[in-house]
């Protein structure tokens, strides 16, 4: 018999149910518990760059929105640096850049918004550069594991981006593909299944 | 160090997206792959947190909402480590948790379960890891409710758990639940999880030796996150 591997198990993910706003932004769930929330503001005012509105719906199979979504971004600052210890260049981030937040929905209508600086490009693997994006992460009830994707920009050159690049089939690549609806205004939609689905990232 | 990517997470001991007995994941599930990336700067960086995010008080759930005295319910501390898959611990991670009061009612506007509000109770906590991984909250253990999935379902006692781990890759939720609760197997979400070893990794067993004698009992909750490679002999992530 070899040894045995002795890696654990990742702990298995479950949904974040109807209610993880409880938990998350408590504040929209209809009560106030902490001094502050988390992931409210993901650029502050002393951070550089363009500032941006981005407005949105998550989409069922159905094209019903999903009210009850909550998504989080991760992004780098308009030089493109991420304000974590593993990038080279956090250090230049400005001290109010938080890079992250939540967004909740209005849960009449499913809409959601959210404000923050538009990122810069940033430096992928092996040297190719990534075009701007915002990370994103969806939770829900009836969403088993957390879904990872990408927002880009219509109006940046996404033509080089790795990660676009990698979906086979090109017109899917639209799906992660913000509309720019005024300067500084975009719109992106989520459809979670169905047709128009949105890429999804096994990350 | 230099970056390293995470190991490639074993969706086969997840849950897959679509569960059919679990009903709302059939129209909230992806029908088509997802794209499979290696990690590059956007997915092994994630926010960071420290203590001018959060109050001491945050994680004692019996006393961060308390009115006029303490919520109602089975006195409990939840504690345990985060880890990664090497086994080693992540420090200065942010969990954040969510639960019903004992009641099996949620403080949420969309919650109109019979079970009474608590106004004692606000339901939510959050605290940061130490050095070692750990970290612990206190509590009252959560009632089962109902809800509509099939006409007589109902969820077993769990307290919602959010993790970030260092990184925006590891990002996970999940939700524990008590040892020796009939109803764990019965539930369509908890059988979202195929392996039933993986279920066992979300049941926190009883643990006198962190109760208190004659205030509260105690369950240990060990969570495990994505581990990283530290070999670097190739797939350089940086550019040049
Ligand atoms: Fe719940």
């Amino acid at each position: 018999m070899p040894q045995p591997l002795d890696y654990l198990k990742e702990t298995p993910s479950q949904t974040a149910g109807p209610y993880v706003h409880i938990g998350l932004a408590p504040g929209a769930a209809g009560f106030s518990i902490f001094r502050q929330e988390l992931g409210q503001v993901i650029a502050g005012p002393d951070t550089k760059g363009e500032r941006i509105r981005v407005e949105g719906v998550v989409l069922d199979g159905t094209g019903a929105p999903v009210k009850d979504v909550l998504l989080e971004v991760w992004q780098a600052d308009s030089a493109g640096i991420y304000p974590h210890p593993e990038d080279p260049r956090h250090a230049e981030c400005s001290a109010d850049f938080r890079g992250w937040g939540r967004i909740i929905t209005d849960f009449d209508s499913g809409q959601w918004m959210v404000e923050t600086v538009k990122p810069g490009s940033v430096m992928g693997r092996n040297g190719r550069r990534m075009a701007p994006h915002l990370n994103l992460w969806i939770v829900a009830r009836g969403i088993n594991l957390g879904l990872q994707t990408r927002m880009y920009f219509e109006d940046e050159d996404n033509a080089a981006d790795p990660v676009l690049n990698l979906i086979e089939q090109v017109d899917r690549r639209q799906t992660l593909l913000a509309r720019k609806l005024a300067p500084g205004h975009y719109r992106f939609d989520i459809r979670l299944q169905g047709e128009g689905e949105t890429v999804f990232l096994d990350v | 160090m230099k970056p390293a990517e995470f190991y490639q997470r074993d969706r086969l001991w997840h849950p897959p997206a679509l569960a059919q007995d679990y009903k709302t994941s059939v129209p909230r599930s992806p029908r088509l792959a997802l794209l499979s990336l290696e990690g590059s700067l956007s997915e092994i960086t994630g926010p960071t947190f420290g203590h001018n995010d959060i109050d001491p008080i945050d994680n004692d759930l019996i006393r961060n909402y308390a009115k006029t005295g303490d919520p109602v319910g089975e006195r409990i501390i939840v504690h345990g480590r985060v880890l990664d898959e090497n086994g080693r611990p992540v420090p200065k991670t942010l969990v954040e948790i969510w639960q019903a009061n004992a009641s099996g009612r949620y403080r949420h506007k969309k919650d109109g379960y019979l079970g009474a509000l608590d106004p004692n109770f606000g339901g939510c906590g959050r605290t940061l890891t130490d050095e070692n991984g750990y970290y612990y909250f206190r509590t009252v253990k959560p009632g089962a409710y109902p809800w509509r999935n099939w006409v007589n379902n109902w969820r077993p006692a769990h307290i919602h758990v959010s993790v970030f781990g260092s990184a925006f890759s590891q990002r996970l939720i999940t939700q524990m639940y008590f040892e020796g609760d009939p109803l764990i197997r019965q539930c369509p979400i908890v059988n979202t999880i195929p392996d039933p070893r993986a279920i066992d990794q979300l049941i926190a067993p009883l643990d006198m030796n962190a109760a208190i004698p004659l205030d509260c009992l105690a369950y240990k909750f060990d969570i495990v996150l994505r581990g990283r490679r530290s070999t670097l002999f190739e797939n350089r992530l940086e550019g040049n």
